[in-house]
């Protein structure tokens, strides 16, 4: 097996760092410290800009990636006394599980058992800049070398130590489970070197990194090292720390979305309600604050709020429709003679809520702030509450606490921004923590999108494959509008706005289709917006892959080896074959079901879905209480390639999640926008899968390792959307153009918009008793 | 301001709040016990479920009026003493699928699987698909597949 990153230009997958051999730093201290020096990739290799295909030459995580190295050095792994290993995370954990395969790193590096290594979540730290921002599935991509560096310098220290402790050479020295010995019978915990093997200046160190053939543990599956606290309660997220008197707050918010509060009415009676402390208008609506949520709840209802209009009054889904259609970018003229196939796709909006909602608990004093939250852009976080509150950053304390999930809400800081607002009103502390219904109405969407593709072909060959499109505005303001243009410049090939490049960059087209454009117009921004477990990708994809399933009718072909010809590498093929065998592609199906396959190339990763849909009526209308039932998946195959999977038990885990977000996307998921409003409310009214929508059947393949980690934790989402979206055309005999497919019947009861939060019910014993 | 007293994982514990705040807040924010989540507070969700006397609840939707003084809530804190272990043989199978993602359903997931095998072994029968179909419980990261599987890992521990 050849070295990972030997080939010049970058397949999907293949890496551009090359080298073994890297410079480490131990660090001055008492104990032992060390980091990891840059490592600058082998240079983009400019000559090859021209090609059609962007990505093939370097894609949003090399940007990230690149963005994050010249900080690499603040990234330390320091060994304590008592044989641990801790290591801070400039990340965000939000359920991927890094804390996990990060911990693994380490203790394959140090060969430490993994309890002895420690992760924990770094506080803001500005000095980290670009490398503290969790998104595009980079983490793994980009802190795999630094923190493996790290960990073998510490390593080298010790074996250094305990040799000059035993009298010994290092090369007669072993290290197994944190114990370092000799042949003569000598012996040492890590923990009893960790002083010696300290240093009082810095220094660097030149440290050889295992080589992925000797791996242990890396690569094999791990369990969640927070999973005892999660399933014991344990667990800490923002809304279970005690912090002196931050009492329970919630917001009054407005029946449209963004409108502001012009003036209160009754806020001298809403204060004398049981429980109430606090009220005070800030600028997103009326905050109260309350001994608890409960009461905050009651408060918010009784609220009388006159308010000023909002940032989409009197939109409703069919204007801002027209509006993009308006705003579609030109397809090229048509090639004279040759044939095409065009269609245009419809994406509702589709709300990004995590199950824990927006929340972040603030302490806001005349001269300081502390806030914690589940944050992933920490340090634009402490930034604008800084520029909020008019302080200095470095008088603003951002503690990043376990999130809830985040799927992209988690890159913006709304709740945190609104707590330090609300804090500062109230000169207390304060817990703040948004209603469901807000969370769903005036929380953050994945834009509405049409996306419009044209093939242009020949009997078997493709000539041009056009993509054009065009969505609402797409809010990108969390850092990695930071990454991406400050490191732009530096990428051959890049220019136009900001989202085209991030666009460009994130996007791939994958098939050999011959001469390929794909253009980007955003428009309106008048809403919330944000990524949803990744930005363009699942629209792009599932249009791209329910016109490759047209094609394939069109000449007369088997979907699956269609797509097989036109991918030109072995990783891609391999990852649908693989799927194609084990879900038995072909394979006879009754009336009204069928198979649906679909593939994804992205962040240096390779995936492919294969599902079986049954869209029988009997199926399609079983009763569910409050829910949607419709075409029901049953059984889901995936098979992804991430070049080296660290914990092949999390990888999967990823895929499932993957999923079931793609199969909530493509069937039963979508906003209604009327009149300035979203009518969901809960999530009984915004339908994400649940149990009754899940395949009974479900595999996960991890391919064998063949380089260096991609990323992930988005991976699966597009491609099982496609997948659902081909097998329910296939099934159903019609293409899809709409999702997602149910956006046509309303199958709820819109709950109202004022009071903007719902009672909560009383009946709780009823079915107990 | 009114007084109410209940079991709580195996202690008796008073309150001194309004009538009709919900159990959940009475746990959360008075009493300190974290594990029930808050995702909608109005039964839908099912992060906060609890047991009332072994029968699962969602506490968002209970008035703590309505608790006398002899009725055990069970949180996932206290479910392991329930079997007088350090994890309930619903946690162990949890851990073993590796179920959780963020977590922040899962104490709730937890919950509702224990009340949902008590019933059906109180029938005298196996977990179904229907069963397993019937749960309500959001998991936004997506970990339905590993529930079904600690479900039924679970059923035959209990
Ligand atoms: S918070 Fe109680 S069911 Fe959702
Ligand atoms: S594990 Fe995150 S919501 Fe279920």
């Amino acid at each position: 097996m050849s070295e990972p990153g030997a080939s010049p230009v970058p397949r999907p997958g293949a890496h551009v760092v090359a080298r073994r051999r890297f410079l480490g730093y131990v660090l001055a201290g008492a104990t032992l410290v060390t980091a990891a020096a840059p490592v600058l990739p082998a240079a983009a290799e400019a000559e090859d800009a021209q090609t059609a295909d962007l990505t093939d030459i370097v894609d949003l995580n090399d940007v990230m990636t690149l963005a994050g190295k010249p900080t690499s050095l603040s990234i330390t792994v320091e060994v304590h006394d008592d044989g641990t290993v801790s290591f801070a995370l400039p990340r965000a954990e939000v359920g991927q599980g890094i804390t996990t395969s990060t911990a693994m790193l380490i203790a394959e590096e140090m060969d430490l058992p993994l309890d002895r290594v420690r992760v924990t979540l770094a506080d803001a730290r500005p000095e980290l800049l670009f490398n503290q921002l969790t998104g595009a599935s980079n983490t793994t991509i980009s802190t795999y070398t630094p923190i493996r560096v790290a960990a073998a310098a510490a390593r080298l220290r010790l074996m250094e130590a305990a040799a000059d402790e035993f009298g010994s050479e290092v090369g007669a020295l072993t290290l197994r489970d944190g114990v370092i010995s000799d042949e003569s019978g000598h012996s040492a915990d890590i923990g009893t070197l960790a002083a010696k093997a300290a240093s009082e200046t810095d220094e660097e160190v030149d440290v050889e990194l295992k080589s992925a053939q000797a791996f242990n543990d890396v690569g094999e599956p791990q369990n969640r090292i927070d999973a005892l606290e999660a399933v014991t309660g344990r667990k800490k997220f923002a809304m279970d720390l005690a912090v002196e008197n931050a009492l329970p707050t919630m917001v009054c918010r407005a029946p449209t979305i963004n409108g502001t509060p012009a003036s209160v009415a009754n806020a001298d009676t809403v204060l004398e309600m049981a429980g109430v402390t606090d009220v005070a208008t800030i600028s997103t609506g009326v905050a109260v604050r309350a001994r608890t949520f409960g009461q905050c709840i009651d408060a918010v209802r009784a609220l009388e709020v006159s308010w000023a209009s909002g940032s989409a009054d009197g939109l409703s889904d069919a204007d801002v429709l027209r509006e993009l259609e308006g705003a579609e970018p030109r397809m090229p003229l048509p090639l004279p003679g040759v044939s095409r196939l065009e269609e245009k796709f419809t994406f509702h909006f589709r709300n990004n809520s995590a199950l824990e909602s927006n929340c972040a608990i603030a302490d806001v004093r005349s001269d300081s702030a502390e806030i914690w939250s589940g944050l992933k852009s920490p340090i634009v976080a402490q930034g604008e509450i800084a520029k909020l509150l008019g302080l200095r950053q470095s008088a603003v304390t951002v503690h990043v606490t376990e999130s809830g999930g985040s799927f992209g809400r988690k890159l913006f800081f709304d709740a945190a921004l609104e707590a330090a607002e609300a804090s500062k009103a109230f000169g207390k502390p304060v817990k703040l923590m948004w209603h469901r219904a807000d969370d769903t109405r005036q929380g953050r969407t994945q834009p509405m999108a049409i996306s419009r593709v044209r093939i242009s072909h020949t009997r078997n060959r493709v000539l041009r494959y056009d993509q054009r499109h065009t969505s609402v505005a797409t809010d990108l303001s969390h850092g990695f509008g930071d990454v991406v243009t400050a490191m732009a410049a530096q990428v051959p090939g890049l220019d136009g706005t900001f989202s085209q490049v991030f666009f460009q960059l994130s996007q791939a087209t994958s098939y050999d289709f011959g001469l390929s454009t794909r253009l980007l117009n955003e428009t309106n921004r008048s809403f919330n917006t944000g990524s949803m477990r990744n930005v363009y990708s699942p629209n792009v994809l599932t249009t791209r892959e329910l016109m490759v399933d047209r094609l394939a009718r069109e000449w007369d072909r088997d979907p699956y080896e269609l797509r097989r010809d036109f991918l030109d590498d072995e990783r891609s093929r391999a990852v649908l074959d693989k799927v194609a065998e084990v879900g038995e592609w072909g394979r006879e199906m009754p009336e009204d079901t069928a198979q649906g396959i679909a593939f994804m190339h992205e962040y240096k990763s390779v995936c492919a879905v294969l599902v079986e849909i049954d869209c029988r009526p009997e199926t399609i209308e079983r009763p569910i209480r409050n829910g949607v039932a419709g075409p029901r998946v049953t059984k889901a195959v995936c098979a992804v390639d991430v070049g080296l999977a660290v914990n092949p038990r999390g990888l999967e885990a990823q895929m499932q999640g993957g999923i079931m977000d793609g199969i909530a996307l493509a069937l039963t998921s979508g906003l209604h926008l009327e009149d300035g409003h979203f009518l969901e409310a809960s999530w009984d009214n915004y339908f994400y899968t649940r149990q009754w929508n899940t395949p009974p059947e479900m595999e996960v393949v991890v391919m064998p390792a063949n380089g260096e980690p991609g990323g992930a934790g988005e991976l699966a989402v597009a491609p099982a959307n496609a997948a659902v979206a081909c097998a329910y055309g296939r099934a159903t005999g019609t293409m899809p153009t709409t999702f997602p497919i149910n956006h046509g019947d309303l199958s709820f009861d819109p709950i109202p918009t004022e009071p903007p939060i719902p009672e909560s019910p009383t009946d709780g014993l009823d079915d107990a008793v | 301001m009114p007084e109410h007293t209940f079991r709580l994982n195996g202690e008796q514990v008073t309150v001194d709040v309004a009538d009709d705040v919900r159990l959940l807040w009475v746990l959360r924010d008075l009493l300190g016990v974290t594990g029930p989540k808050y995702g909608c507070g109005i039964s839908v969700c099912q992060a906060c479920t609890s047991h009332f006397n072994g029968k699962a609840i969602t506490p968002c939707t209970v008035p703590v009026s309505a608790l006398e003084e002899s009725d055990e809530i069970t949180t996932i804190e206290g479910l392991p003493d329930t079997v007088g272990q350090e994890l309930h043989p619903m946690q162990e199978a949890w851990l073993e699928q590796d179920v959780s993602q963020c977590g922040y359903c899962q104490p709730g997931q937890i919950m509702t699987a224990v009340d949902l095998v008590r019933r059906a072994s109180d029938e005298g029968r196996q977990i179904t698909d229907e069963d397993l179909d019937g749960i309500r419980n959001i998991c936004r990261c997506g970990t339905y597949p590993r529930i079904r599987d600690a479900i039924r890992n679970g059923a035959e521990r209990m």
